[in-house]
């Protein structure tokens, strides 16, 4: 589903953001993605979701290699992405409901699919009843819940996280979790972007760990193997 | 994409934009007002200048030549040329004044009868007064009808007043330019006002604009809201114009009636007609449009979404 091939990034402003990072991640696959703040993760998902091109190497995502698409192609490969914001990126001024339809509206749906499919998505993240609500009347975990539902209405492919339990307390982030948990479950490719090693560790999923721009196997000592506590005060040693 | 889908989100776009402009009734006020009245200049200045000459209309129709006949024609004579005359095309009317007539009309209004009573012959020719035909007022017509006649051996002098004509019609093809001018240049300001009163809300709903970029939204589907925006301010616009002018009209039309009668015309002012109305409102749309497009074109692309 997704191939990251000796892909290095170099931002405007000179800073290397990655280094060479090969790996894959297969159709179906839960993977996290972790690491220090600044370690690339944000980078790799701008890369996945095509909202930055690789400065060298190759990024393939659902078959489509991201360096060479026309950008009049953008808006359907992205269609195929549900993405997940730390800030949720929800429009303040739109009742829940409009806001779970949006990418189903862009896709050109029929307005009766529309309705059915947003009250699944809702329905999923234990929202259902919220429709007409606007989202800052709804609590923290509610609009992160509410950014699910919008990633995964249109039922992509692939649903990717940027540190989606990022302003959540523990109990919330684990919920959080296990519904993506649960999409993968369904053939969903999911790739989560934290740096909450609990979350990891009860999930038991793939990680791929970053530290500056590269990618770290495990045992390298300085990553985290997902038995040190505080892999960053470890690495900084 | 289904046509009924396709019809929905343009629906949907038109509806939304709407609303929009709903949600903030000062600012889209002040916005048509603008529009309203840069699109009312110009097609006021054209309506001025139509009804000019419909009002004036009537004059070329009374441009009259006079063909005095040498002195030795007799009045059978001119009967006669006064039928051929009649068979042209672009003759209206052709009456003979005999010298008689002519010289007992001279004497009555010139107050020469003593004097002229002191004369042995009436020293005054037969004449033909011609009125041109209406449509055939244009001063190239007129001189070819006075050449016609010119050329006439039994003619003396063809004695037209075609100075004012010319004079009038030229007036009337500067202020002609002038609409064009002030259509052209207030049109360029219809487009900026649309144009930047765009971007303004381009730059306001940047985060949505990028929201819906992320979800897969392509470059038309953001823009189309925008684009309605344009079309409804320039349909608003053109609805304030429209009313502007039949306003204007309604108040001068009193005056411009007893001016009217004080010429011995019963004109009355005429109020756009549904060709101007027609140029007006698909004017305003056109510009309108245009203006958003421009403005969604240039800005729109700018925003990308950043994580």
């Amino acid at each position: 589903m997704i191939r990251f091939e000796r892909v290095s990034k170099r931002y405007p402003n000179g800073r290397e953001a990655l280094t060479q990072v090969s790996f894959g991640i297969e159709s179906g696959e839960m993977v996290f993605l972790t690491g220090r703040s600044g370690a690339g993760k944000s980078t790799v998902l701008k890369l996945v979701a095509l909202l930055e091109r690789p400065t060298r190497g190759t990024v393939t995502v659902n078959g489509k290699s991201t360096g060479t698409l026309k950008a009049r192609h953008i808006p359907a490969f992205r269609r195929q992405i549900g993405v997940v914001f730390q800030d949720h990126k929800l429009l303040a001024d739109r009742p829940v409901f409009d806001n779970v339809a949006l990418p189903l509206v862009v896709a050109g749906t029929a307005l009766k699919e529309i309705d059915k499919r947003v009250r699944a998505a809702l329905d999923q993240v234990g929202l259902l009843g919220k429709e007409g609500m606007l989202p800052v009347e709804l609590s923290v975990g509610e609009q992160q819940r509410v950014g699910i539902a919008r990633a995964v209405v249109s039922k992509p492919p692939l649903i990717i996280a940027d540190e989606p339990t990022g302003n959540l307390d523990p109990d919330l982030a684990l919920e959080v979790m296990h519904l993506f948990r649960r999409f993968s479950d369904v053939g969903v490719t999911v790739l989560v972007a934290t740096h909450d090693q609990h979350i990891v560790r009860d999930l038991a999923k793939r990680e791929i760990v970053l530290a500056s721009g590269e990618i770290q196997e495990p045992g390298d000592g300085a990553g985290s193997g997902g038995t040190d506590p505080l892999p960053h005060l470890v690495a900084r040693r | 994409m289904r046509p009924s889908i396709f019809g929905t989100r343009h629906a949907q776009a038109l509806l939304g934009s709407l609303g929009r402009l709903k949600r903030n009734p000062l600012a889209t006020l002040l916005t048509l007002l603008v529009i309203g009245l840069a699109l009312a200049l110009p097609a006021a200045l054209g309506l001025f200048v139509t009804n000019a000459q419909t009002a004036t209309g009537g004059f070329s129709n009374a441009v009259d030549m006079s063909v005095y006949l040498k002195s030795g024609v007799t009045l059978a004579k001119a009967q006669q040329l006064a039928a051929a005359a009649r068979q042209r095309p672009g003759v209206a009317q052709v009456t003979v004044i005999p010298a008689e007539q002519g010289l007992a009309e001279f004497r009555r209004y010139s107050g020469f009868g003593a004097a002229l009573d002191a004369l042995q012959s009436n020293p005054l020719p037969n004449v033909l007064h011609v009125v041109p035909s209406r449509g055939a007022g244009s001063s190239a017509d007129l001189d070819s009808l006075r050449s016609y006649f010119a050329a006439w051996p039994e003619v003396d002098v063809v004695q037209l007043d075609t100075e004012w004509v010319l004079r009038f019609n030229a007036i009337i093809a500067v202020l002609r330019q002038l609409v064009l001018i002030a259509a052209a240049l207030l049109g360029a300001g219809v487009l900026a006002v649309v144009g930047n009163t765009i971007r303004l809300e381009i730059l306001n709903r940047r985060a949505e604009i990028e929201v819906t970029k992320l979800v897969g939204g392509s470059n038309a589907f953001v823009r189309r809201p925008f684009l309605y925006t344009g079309l409804l301010y320039g349909l608003g616009g053109a609805a304030l114009a429209a009313a502007i002018l039949e306003a204007a009209v309604l108040v001068l039309d009193p005056s411009v009636t007893t001016l009217a009668q004080l010429y011995g015309s019963r004109y009355t002012l005429q109020g756009p007609s549904g060709q101007v109305l027609g140029v007006l409102f698909g004017g305003g749309m056109a510009l309108g449009w245009l203006g958003a497009w421009i403005s969604a074109h240039r800005h729109l692309r700018s925003i990308e979404p950043r994580a």
